[in-house]
């Protein structure tokens, strides 16, 4: 019997599961997807939000803020990148200028830093910003991280203080027994005390298990973006647009922590949960869209697109609470943007104001919530390289080249806690296959690393999903 | 820090045919430097025949073309160093490289040659709408599994580009026993060299799209279905042309671009139709010592052109080191009407040898004209039958031409059939 089984190993799921694990209970992460992050948490655009936009009296803007202000010291507690880029919120004209005054008197109000530019005075600093921009609202404090990154982190120590995550395993059927629940997956039974709904664009599914007349309705949202490879400097800080009620905080461009750009998202409801595909009409709606803001678009720098779908709700708000209906039973639900800048307080909230009335938190011994950095070649000088190959040769052999990842580091990213097992595991954690060939060169041989460590044959390595195998057959 | 006469950044068929000349012309402390295991290159996957011929007089392999040239580095006794990558060129000549040996190296040289080869564009960079299944894949990087692990990406394989990559696999695949649905090409031509388009598809059934191209993927794990649309003149899918096509495999032949982010990040200046660096007559960049040869520097379609440039810009190299480069006013070459882009882009007023153009045209022609400009003079003009963007077309100034250049060069290429 679990105390408590979280479903959904996303940004909020992982998160909780750290915090958690410092405290002497059993608890289980369980996930559909074949590895962590895989959700709206892997196709986002990596903001921390700094939490002007939420509206006054939510939990979205109580969360954002404080969880914003946690991501410094959690990033350098996990060892995961985080950019402080500052974000612009750029306004054309006076109903626009208006509408920023609205966001400066709620930053004004929660203790966020800010500073008014003018047009040409932000152009100074941002040389792509389009000349119909007359006023630009700045809040300098604004960082980008890699949400997986975090995601993968929190999940490798929670792991290592004993929480048990379980991949490929989807929530099929929920019973309600006199005092626990039991959770029917395809990969068996899994019974608890307490269930704690953290999924995502899955959340309303996984609580009509339990509740009939769920109080909310989740709708996928797709997010359309490029990605610019990071060969050209586009722009330093994030730029927004004016954020409208009808389409959300809209066309953005912002640069990314290893210095490429993300242009987008549109945003577009649609019907299938797993429905992650790009199309020519949204692609084309980041373009035109794009052009308020933005001008001299490098498009023939574009690398890749991709889709995500925000798990978007009939409430307005973030529903983080226990069931009316189902006591045990708690809704970590409707977290759409800034869902990623709030799940540190998220969790938080979920353990003092929730999990605290029902369980006694006594803290374990011998817990560490902190995770030393993973080398990565790229962050070092020329004196630490040499002496990092000095200690392993391994990492002085380069597997991808455009963006110069050493096979020291893909052998590190497998046998750790959490490691990766797939080709897009390897990527989201040490990155082969993010640059402008996009794992043309590198990715037979990525796999033929993971087949020999995994102790598989190639013909079993996958690109993400357990089904999705790369070669189909041997040819001797 | 040690120091070299020459160093050149790549051990493919350019790098070793410049490795190989540089011996041959006296200059001795010279370093390759390899990324992979072996020299070769990309020549050591390409195991079907048609290389050589112009070189060799004889149809090699890829293997067998660069095992010509590897001995020949051995008997000159070049340095090769393999599973190597340069991190940074820089303008003073300085390479930083690292290995798993020697750790992270800075060395200096006299002179550099850039023979970093190109890459594969993705999917990414030609924007195929759809979702992201594995049984995607760039043509090379499925020949890299069939030819050098032993593996079948698939069974069911579409083609898109006709690229020459993509028309080898097509033919590759069908005699390993997968079904070759078709092969899709955006644009109303082929860009795979006609000989490629008989012996790869012609010789086997295999139905080529022209002015088609996919437009979207399904399947969530692995692909499992392609839409394939007609597209109008602006390129643009024309709706109720879809066709679809149940495939687990799509192969990506669209374009080839050369590698240019070290030259990039050297300050040198880039040429963006052929996105390699612009070079001159020797063949040298806009930084001084710091030379450019081979698909690093444009796509070539015959790796026999890029064995003889590569050679060429080794003897650049040579007047280099030699002192014997004068400083002089450089004519800018300029690709005209119907020409896409010429290299080299630069010639010396004080050029003292015959300078060799390749240049490709913008769109099929079927009787051309083709004509070299000096200012308004005329310095040759000439009919051609059939020119077509996937074949490289050659035109020499000569050096008595140069003598009497009268200002920047222009080749042009018009149609001058008249309808027979």
């Amino acid at each position: 019997m679990y105390d408590i089984v979280i479903i959904g190993a996303g940004i909020t799921g992982t998160m909780l599961a750290r915090d958690l694990s410092r405290y002497r209970l059993h608890v289980a992460l369980i996930d559909k997807e074949n590895d962590i992050a895989d959700g709206a948490t892997m196709a986002n655009s990596a903001i921390v939000h700094v939490g002007y936009d939420p509206e006054d009296d939510t939990l979205k803007a109580l969360l954002n803020v404080e969880g914003a202000r946690m991501y410094e010291k959690i990033c350098e507690d996990l060892g995961c990148h985080r950019k402080v880029t500052g974000a612009y919120v750029a306004a054309c004209g006076e109903v626009e200028e208006k509408h920023l005054d609205i966001l400066a008197d709620r930053a004004e109000r929660r203790g966020i830093t800010y500073e008014w530019l003018s047009g040409d005075e932000a152009r100074k600093e941002e040389e792509n910003l389009s000349e119909q921009v007359t006023k630009v609202l700045s809040f300098p404090t604004t960082a980008v991280i890699y949400p997986w990154e975090v995601a993968i982190a929190c999940a490798e120590v929670a792991v290592t203080n004993g929480v048990e995550i379980y991949l490929n395993t989807c929530c099929e059927r929920i019973t309600k027994e006199e005092d626990h629940f039991v959770i029917h997956t395809n990969n068996g039974d899994y019974e608890t005390r307490y269930v704690i709904n953290a999924s995502g664009v899955g959340a309303e599914k996984v609580y009509r298990m339990v509740c009939d007349t769920p109080e909310f309705k989740i709708t996928p949202r797709r997010g359309e973006y490029f990605v610019l490879d990071h060969q050209v400097h586009y722009v330093n800080h994030i730029i927004f647009p004016v954020p409208s009620a009808e389409k959300g905080k809209g066309v953005l461009a912002v640069p990314t922590v290893f210095g490429n750009t993300l242009l987008g998202p549109n945003s577009d409801y649609v019907d299938d949960p797993e429905d992650t595909g790009t199309s020519f009409e949204g692609l084309d709606y980041v373009r035109a869209n794009l052009t308020k803001t933005m001008k001299n678009v490098p498009y023939r720098y574009v690398i890749r697109n991709f889709a995500g779908l925000r798990p978007s709700s009939s409430c307005p708000d973030f529903i983080i609470e226990e069931a009316k209906t189902v006591p045990g039973f708690i809704n970590a639900a409707s977290i759409e943007s800034p869902g990623l800048a709030s799940a540190p307080a998220v969790s938080q909230y979920i353990i003092q104001n929730i999990l605290k009335k029902h369980l006694e938190l006594t803290e374990k011994e011998n817990v560490c919530l902190t995770r030393e950095k993973p080398l990565a070649m790229a962050d070092l000088t020329p004196e630490e390289k040499a002496e990092a190959i000095r200690k392993n040769p391994l990492y002085g052999k380069i597997i991808c080249r455009c963006e110069q990842i050493s096979e020291g580091e893909i052998l590190d990213c497998i046998h750790r806690p959490c490691g990766a097992h797939t080709v897009k595991g390897v990527k989201k954690r040490v990155r082969p296959g993010m640059g402008r060939c996009q794992g043309g060169f590198c990715e037979p041989r990525v796999l033929n690393i993971l087949a020999r460590e995994l102790n598989i044959s190639p013909t079993e390595v996958v690109l993400d999903a357990k089904n999705a195998k790369i070669l189909e057959s041997e040819n001797r | 820090m040690k120091k070299y006469q020459a160093v050149i950044i790549g051990g493919g068929s350019a790098g070793l045919s410049a490795a190989v000349t540089l011996k041959n012309q006296g200059i001795e402390n010279i370093l390759v430097i390899e990324k992979d295991g072996e020299p070769g290159g990309i020549l050591q996957q390409c195991i079907h025949n048609g290389f050589g011929l112009q070189t060799f007089k004889e149809q090699l392999s890829g293997p067998s073309y660069a095992e010509r040239y590897i001995e020949q580095a051995e008997d000159l006794h070049v340095d090769i160093l393999c599973n190597t990558m340069v991190i940074k060129l820089n303008p003073d000549k300085t390479i930083e490289y690292v290995n798993a040996e020697e750790g992270y190296v800075t060395i200096l040289a006299d002179a550099v040659i850039l023979a970093v080869g190109c890459y594969e564009r993705s999917r990414g960079a030609v924007e195929i709408p759809g979702e992201r299944p594995a049984g995607i894949y760039t043509a090379g990087q499925a020949q890299r599994y069939l030819n050098i692990d032993g593996y079948m990406v698939g069974k069911k394989v579409f083609i898109l580009g006709s690229g020459d990559i993509g028309l080898i696999m097509a033919r590759r695949m069908t005699l390993e026993g997968a079904k070759v649905y078709g092969v899709a090409e955006l644009m109303p031509y082929s860009n795979g060299l006609p000989r490629n388009i008989k012996q790869c598809l012609e010789d086997f059934d295999i139905p080529l799209y022209l002015s088609h191209t996919v437009t979207k993927i399904f399947g969530h794990d692995r692909l499992e279905r392609i839409e394939v649309s007609q597209v109008d003149e602006h390129l643009k899918p024309v709706p109720g042309s879809q066709m679809y096509f149940d495939v687990d495999t799509l192969l990506l032949s669209v374009g080839l671009i050369p590698e240019n982010h070290l030259a990039d990040e050297a300050g040198i200046l880039m040429n963006p139709r052929t996105k390699g660096p612009i070079v001159d007559d020797n063949y040298m960049t806009s930084v001084p010592g710091i030379f450019a040869c081979g698909n690093g520097l444009h796509v070539h379609d015959l790796v026999d052109f890029v064995s003889m440039e590569a050679a060429r810009s080794a003897a650049g190299a040579v007047r280099y080191l030699n002192n014997t480069l004068k400083e002089d006013h450089k004519y800018e070459v300029f690709a005209g009407d119907g020409v896409n882009y010429v290299v080299p882009g630069l010639v010396s007023a004080s050029c003292d040898h015959n300078v060799e153009f390749f240049f490709r045209v913008r769109q099929n022609f079927e009787q051309a004209e083709i004509v070299m400009k000096s200012g308004d003079k005329v310095l040759r003009k000439l009919k051609k039958r059939k020119l077509m963007p996937s074949v490289m077309e050659q035109m020499v100034l000569t050096t008595k031409m140069i003598q009497e250049l009268e200002g920047d060069i222009t080749i042009t290429v018009t149609e001058v059939s008249d309808g027979k």
